[in-house]
């Protein structure tokens, strides 16, 4: 790949913060049409590395070469201008307005906004590309997986030929991530120059054409695809060789614990949102989690495991059916609750670290007593709690907020499972994070399945929930279509599971569902979008 | 790395304590432009207001009856704050508080003043508080905002006042519309001989030296500030975020109807209708200004106490126009409001997300 025609180029990118090297005379190289991925754990640079290319940051050292041409990058606009163009892990949409408005915003050139033209000219352009979007929807009420389509043809009307993508499966479904790696494919087939940020080393094999992997702000290595396999990047990017797959040790479960009977719920509207949706997203669930067992819960995204969590936390009301605690222990200490989203729903960012991990205990002894915080108490419960967890910050009075991913999950992980509690829900609670986390938190929760812990983990990374489960329960529309057992569970079993394609009551069937097709379903969400407003919370 | 932490920290610290003095220098330097576009010398101005409101005895002590209602308003409205509520209802909070405190000090003649008088202020507190949780149940049990309840509620106690001084508390003989005087059992004392200047202001330093330290040192603090900082996450923890909302709204009510009661026992003795000249109103400014910080309100209530007191005297001696003072308070808020902006913009960049 030395001889390069077209492309992007960088050579010897340094980038200081201080005393702290993020990026240490990085040099890459990815030619037009490519697909380069780039890998490396929490702090290993990327986002510093992207930073610098759409324009956020300059470079201490370094050039940066398109088409051979040495190029600067002063500000996002510059960054636009050589048609650089960033997708971010959070969408940057305004959900009030429609997929045309959103695409449009902010580069419109002349007073008269001619929505019904640029309306037909996205259309065209979505088909050219294989990314659908009903152009007059309300952003809002899309699917996150349409939703993120939108960004891309935003980042494309601007003429963009160098598409950065930061993590972008992590708010996917599993069918969604399918759809997606497919349009990857499309847009590099049509001279997009893709770079993939991401953890998941199955989608980098899956869809990249070279890899670089990160470490400590150093490029590690650059493979070809087709030269390496997931073993050697995952060793690559920690250093360290790390069991990607850690089946649990068969343990011989105890007395059930946590018992739900025929429970029913409503939709959750916990957070931002502002409606209540009086939506039944727990149908009938019965569920039971004995001592020492992990049961993992897997689904598409939105089939009620929010609620599942949520009723079992008590955080929601459940309309009918019971939720059985059952054990002395159990009753006494909460619940612990290891929530969906670290930063909105887990911790306090501006709080610091030990004051967020007493915030569920803040009011008991030993950390307060006649109403006053002990603040000695306090302090050595963080030191040790930093210890234990590894928590990796300089002090314990560093806030929240400073933390990377990992750290933050660790300092909830610290917060929750501290005083062992009889039963453990974690949400999601390896997602986003890089490997070295990803096996820290799977060791907590580990080591309190042997604990005696009844564990409930929901996730919807289907080989992170199959690899952590003793018992594995499949949650589709609300209802758990089957239980079965983990070591004995296939992939294409479950997945089969997941879509529903057992034998599901269709009378439940309604425009809402997104696992199927994409044009129909396009069309489906343009005419009846109202209908999608139920399908849980949205940024 | 932990230094370079320490200086942060430091300089952090730093640009929070200097930033409010540099919006009021800000307002006070664009308050000055605005004299001489009036046609009047802002330094002559400047000095007749300082020195009337600092250096005079008759005028410090004017300086600190104003102080004392806007102190305890802003204690108020900052204690929402702290929970992430605005409160614009310290205003009409007031009219209640003085209401509470009035009929407190009406109903009991023979009572010894260390009964009477805190029985009357509790009766104040109560009024602003119950009329607080007003707005506090709506917005809990069923989701109004409380910028608007707060507001329009505002409305309804100026009126009832309005009302009850006009009508059934109207004294006999009156010639405007003001009630009767409460028992001299229930007064707030005078403080400097031959002014109006009463205890209400130690009143005031002490409630905001109470809040200071609940806000270092409670559990109570801490739990207001969880909520305030992240309602979501406070409430997976499992702390009652309803009931924290309805609890601080309340005793931001009862606060701001200290206000009042400190008007009615400390100053005029009786309910009078409007008695209050938007002191609920500068209130949300002050609060602002001192940045969620209880200690920090007794100094920009003073400040704003200093303005009122010395407005008039300016306006006689250096004819400006007192409509100019109103302009640095607002020129106050509006700069405090940017140096936040600004603030946000320069913390430095992280490393990795």
């Amino acid at each position: 790949m030395s001889e390069l025609e077209s492309g992007l180029r960088l050579v010897g990118i340094t980038k200081q913060f201080g005393p702290f090297i993020a990026n240490n005379s990085i040099s890459l190289t990815v030619p037009t049409g490519c697909i380069h991925g780039l890998l490396g754990e929490n702090g290993a640079g990327k986002s510093t590395l992207m930073n610098i290319l759409s324009g956020l940051y300059q470079p201490d050292e370094g050039k940066i070469f398109l088409d051979k041409k040495p190029i600067d990058i002063k500000t996002p606009a510059d960054a636009i201008k050589h048609g650089i163009g960033m997708i971010h892990q959070h969408f940057m949409l305004v959900p009030q307005l429609t997929v045309v408005e959103n695409i449009v915003l902010g580069s419109a050139d002349s007073l008269r906004l001619n929505i019904k033209a640029q309306a037909k000219e996205i259309t065209q352009l979505g088909k050219d590309y294989g990314l659908e979007v009903p152009p007059l929807a309300r952003v809002g009420d899309l699917p996150v997986g349409i939703q993120q389509r939108v960004e891309i043809l935003k980042v494309l009307y601007r003429q963009a030929r160098i598409l950065i993508l930061d993590e972008p499966t992590a708010v996917l479904t599993p069918a969604e991530i399918t759809a997606f790696l497919q349009v990857l494919r499309r847009l590099a087939a049509r001279a997009c120059t893709i770079i993939f940020i991401s953890h998941k080393l199955d989608e980098v094999m899956a869809v990249c054409d070279e890899v670089t992997v990160l470490r400590q702000g150093n490029v590690v290595a650059t493979r070809a695809i087709a030269q390496t396999n997931r073993t050697e990047l995952a060793r690559l990017m920690v250093d360290r060789s790390v069991e990607i797959n850690t089946r649990p040790i068969p343990q011989s479960a105890g007395k059930v614990i946590l018992n739900l009977k025929n429970v029913w719920a409503n939709a959750a509207a916990i957070s931002a949102q502002s409606k209540t949706h009086a939506i039944l997203a727990l149908r009938g669930l019965s569920l039971q989690v004995r001592a020492g067992e992990i049961v993992g819960i897997a689904g598409v995204d939105g089939n009620g495991q929010r609620e599942l969590a949520d009723a079992i936390a008590g955080l929601i009301p459940i309309q009918k059916g019971t939720i059985e605690i059952g054990s002395e222990a159990a009753a006494q200490q909460p619940i612990a609750y290891i929530p969906e989203d670290r930063q909105q729903q887990g911790l306090i960012l501006s709080f610091s670290i030990a004051h967020n991990l007493i915030l569920k205990a803040f009011s008991k002894l030993p950390f307060c007593r006649r109403w006053i915080l002990q603040r000695a108490e306090i302090a050595a419960h963080a030191k040790s709690a930093i210890q234990t967890f590894d928590i990796r910050a300089a002090s314990a009075q560093l806030k929240a907020g400073q933390l990377s991913g990992g750290n933050q999950q660790k300092v909830i992980l610290a917060r929750e499972l501290a005083g062992e509690p009889g039963v453990i829900i974690a949400m999601q609670p390896t997602r986003g994070l890089d490997i070295g986390a990803i096996a820290a938190v799977q060791q907590s929760l580990l080591a309190q399945r042997s604990r005696g812990a009844a564990i409930l983990y929901i996730s919807t990374e289907l080989e992170d929930v199959m690899a952590m489960s003793d018992r594995l329960a499949v949650i589709y529309r609300g209802q758990l279509v089957d239980i079965l057992e983990a070591s004995s569970a296939t992939l294409e079993q479950v997945g089969a599971l997941m879509v529903g394609s057992t034998e599901i009551k269709e009378s439940l069937a309604t425009a809402e569902k997104l696992e199927t097709g994409v044009s129909p379903e396009v069309k489906a969400l343009e005419t009846n979008s109202s209908a999608t407003k139920g399908k849980g919370e949205r940024l | 790395m932990t230094i370079a932490y320490r200086q942060a920290v430091l300089k952090s610290g730093l640009r929070a304590a200097l930033s409010p003095l540099i919006a009021v220098a800000a307002a006070l330097t664009v308050g000055a432009l605005l004299m001489l576009l009036a046609g009047a010398s802002p330094i002559a101005a400047y000095s007749a207001l300082f020195r009337q409101a600092l250096t005079t005895y008759f005028g410090f002590a004017d300086t600190l009856t104003k102080t004392t209602p806007l102190l305890l308003a802003s204690l108020g409205v900052l204690v929402a704050l702290r929970a992430g509520q605005f409160n614009l209802g310290a205003e009409g909070q007031i009219y209640m508080g003085g209401l509470g405190s009035l009929l407190v000090g009406l109903a009991f003649s023979d009572l010894p003043m260390v009964i009477h008088l805190p029985l009357a202020l509790l009766g104040g507190f109560a009024f602003g508080a119950a009329w607080g949780a007003i707005a506090g149940y709506l917005k809990v049990a069923r989701g109004l905002n409380e910028v608007l309840t707060t507001l329009l509620l505002n409305y309804i106690a100026q009126y009832l006042i309005s009302y009850l001084v006009n009508g059934p508390l109207k004294a006999a003989n009156a010639p405007s519309p003001f009630s009767e005087l409460v028992a001299p059992s229930a007064y707030l004392p005078t403080i400097l001989g031959k002014t109006q200047a009463h205890a209400g202001i130690f009143l005031g330093i002490a409630l905001s030296t109470l809040l200071t330290l609940a806000f270092a040192i409670t559990a109570w603090g801490y739990r207001v500030d969880a909520v305030g900082q992240n309602p979501v996450a406070a409430r997976y923890a499992g702390i009652s975020v309803n009931r924290t909302i309805l609890q601080v709204i309340a005793l931001s009510g009862g606060l701001a109807g200290l206000a009042g009661s400190s008007e009615v026992l400390g100053l005029k003795r009786r309910l009078f209708e409007n008695f209050s000249p938007g002191y609920g109103f500068d209130a949300l400014a002050i609060a602002l200004l001192s940045r969620g910080n209880p200690a920090v309100v007794i100094l920009t209530s003073f400040f704003f106490g200093m303005l009122r007191s010395g407005a008039n005297v300016m306006q006689r001696s250096a004819s400006v126009p007192v409509s100019i003072i109103y302009a640095i308070q607002g020129l106050t808020v509006l700069f405090v409001a940017i140096s936040l902006a600004l603030e946000q913009q320069v913390q430095s960049p992280k490393p990795d997300s």
